[in-house]
């Protein structure tokens, strides 16, 4: 066996981009919840991520931005770890996981990422409810399996966040009888339960029939505006407009502007960020 | 009949009543045709081979005397078929190269050889290494092992086609993967293959039928014993297999009754809230 190689991404301290600064509801002198240092995705020969960093406050919402293919939901899952990154190196709430593609399969690293992945919820593009669980029992899986929990007390967190998401009166349909948006918020109420330090949303709306998108959106600014932190991979300019503290756009793997969504989408300085968001105007969004 | 004449919603009913009747007369056709087929049956086995009463009421209960032990010998090798089957299933889908060339060389020689030579070789062939397993159990573990192979694939594929983002949204939620597993693959896994077992148990009654080669006192042994004896094979045989024949339809009613009941028990939970 050879020695673990060190990596780069892993290697060299975390550094802030220009632009990232604690947004308006972040707690004067709060250190970042998550920072991911320069992580870096091959598929083969596919280099699908180029050292793309990323630092969040808590109590901050950004908005990663960029076309399909650009690797925005690759870079959202190698938070967790659904994706295992080629380079890099993620901290989450203290929690340390640094990319190491010669050693995947380590129960102490498998132990170290479910650690990372209890601080971080995630919503998906497909909800992935668990069809055979009910909604409150979808709520309370992970709670009582994964942290313990006693059942009252995780029904009663559940129920909590149920009402939040307006389906405290689905507590016992099952998935199969909900609307997309419903499942959706469904789906929320679930990462919620755990109670994560941040909540990751890849694409969460994109599944939906245009007339249910509202309802799920105005649920994540509801959670934006009381200081969830948040991580939201969207292609709604005008949520990112009116939630982010900041924004993200990606191209090719990198992230090639960072700041204030009144910058980046308003008044985006690169001609990458530009091009995609003059297709938007063609496609009519207002904003 | 004039459609142009009729109203919308007379046009409708019209419809619907012709749809019913040309339906009611199919399954009438079809109730005709079926009884003709056994009445057909019945009256050449009872011109030709002068059915007797009495050999009847005797050979009959004989072998009915079989049924109990074909049900429990195909009951115990589904069982064992099952467990083989989900370790068979694992083994497949590890990334553990032992367990999958073990999972795999199962599959591939069980599926790739005879049953009949199978139930054989747990009888004639490994006394020989002195061996020596009372029949019941070499029939229970032929069938037993030859089914496990088959439904190992059969689990390997309803495991696959729960979509990976159930696994995603387990594991993004902090379960381990066997827990994950455990607690959200498998049990939609075993939905999606329960009616295939059901499938399977069915088949087995019938294959059971090859336990009678190693002298277990089932259906098949008994009705090949008193006919030789009496040298009246057809009409015994005949039996056995109005026995199978009633036993399959009997475990398939009961088979659609539970998929029914268990689709009908996931809407009434949805109802309940």
């Amino acid at each position: 066996m050879s020695k673990p190689i060190d990596l780069r991404g892993a290697a060299e301290p975390h550094q802030l981009h220009p632009a990232e600064k604690p947004g308006v509801l972040v707690k004067a002198g709060a250190g970042p919840v998550l920072q991911a240092t320069r992580i870096a995705k091959w598929f083969g020969d596919n280099h699908v991520l180029r050292g793309a960093s990323i630092t969040v406050w808590p109590g901050e919402t950004v908005c990663i931005l960029g076309r399909s293919g650009s690797g925005k939901s690759t870079f959202l899952r190698s938070l967790n770890f659904l994706e295992d990154p080629t380079d890099g190196r993620v901290e989450i709430d203290g929690v340390v996981v640094n990319a190491d593609p010669f050693h995947t399969e380590g129960k102490d690293r498998a132990e170290r990422i479910r650690e990372l992945r209890m601080r971080a919820g995630m919503v998906f593009q497909e909800f992935n409810l668990f069809p055979h669980l009910s909604v409150i029992g979808n709520c309370i899986e992970a709670p009582i399996l994964v942290k313990g929990m006693a059942r009252k007390e995780a029904e009663a967190i559940a129920e909590k966040y149920l009402e939040k998401v307006g389906l405290l009166d689905k507590r016992d349909e099952y998935p199969s009888r909900l609307s997309g948006g419903q499942r959706q918020r469904v789906a929320i109420a679930r990462a919620l339960t755990m109670q994560p330090k941040v909540l990751l949303f890849d694409e969460p709306t994109s599944a939906l029939d245009p007339t249910l998108v509202g309802e799920v959106l105005k649920v994540m600014a509801d959670l934006a505006h009381e200081g969830r932190t948040m991580i939201v991979v969207t292609h709604e300019m005008d949520f990112a407009h009116e939630a982010a503290d900041r924004v993200y756009y990606m191209d090719q793997g990198e992230f090639v502007e960072v700041g204030p969504p009144e910058q980046v989408i308003d008044a985006p300085q690169d001609q990458r960020t530009r091009d995609f968001l003059a297709r938007f105007r063609t496609l009519g969004t207002k904003k | 009949m004039n459609a142009g004449s009729l109203s919308q919603s007379e046009l409708a009913a019209a419809v619907a009543q012709s749809d019913r009747r040309r339906e009611s007369a199919w399954s009438l056709r079809f109730r005709i045709i079926t009884t003709l087929i056994l009445l057909a049956i019945g009256t050449f086995i009872a011109v030709y081979f002068n059915v007797e009463a009495t050999f009847l009421a005797s050979a009959a209960p004989f072998i009915a005397g079989g049924i109990s032990l074909t049900i429990v010998v195909a009951l115990l090798s589904i069982m064992l078929a099952t467990i083989l089957a989900v370790l068979g299933a694992l083994g497949r889908l590890s990334r553990s190269a032992t367990a999958n060339a073990i999972a795999s060389f199962y599959v591939s020689f069980f599926r790739g050889t005879p049953l009949l030579l199978q139930v054989l070789f747990w009888y004639l062939g490994l006394p020989q290494v002195g061996i020596v397993l009372d029949p019941f159990v070499c029939a229970v573990g032929a069938l037993g092992m030859n089914y496990g192979a088959y439904m190992t694939e059969l689990f390997r594929a309803g495991i696959q086609a729960v979509p990976v983002g159930q696994r995603e949204a387990a594991v993004a939620l902090g379960m381990s993967e066997q827990t994950a597993f455990r607690r959200v693959v498998a049990p939609q896994a075993f939905r999606i293959v329960l009616p295939a077992i059901g499938n399977d148990f069915i088949a087995m009654l019938k294959d059971s039928a090859l336990a009678s080669t190693v002298t277990l006192h089932e259906i098949l042994w008994r009705a090949q014993n008193i006919g030789r004896r009496e040298f009246k094979s057809l009409q015994t045989l005949l039996i056995a297999a109005v026995f199978y024949w009633i036993m399959t339809i009997a475990f398939s009613a009961l088979q659609s009754w539970l998929e029914r009941r268990m689709a009908a028990g996931d809407r009434n939970q949805a109802v309940k809230a």
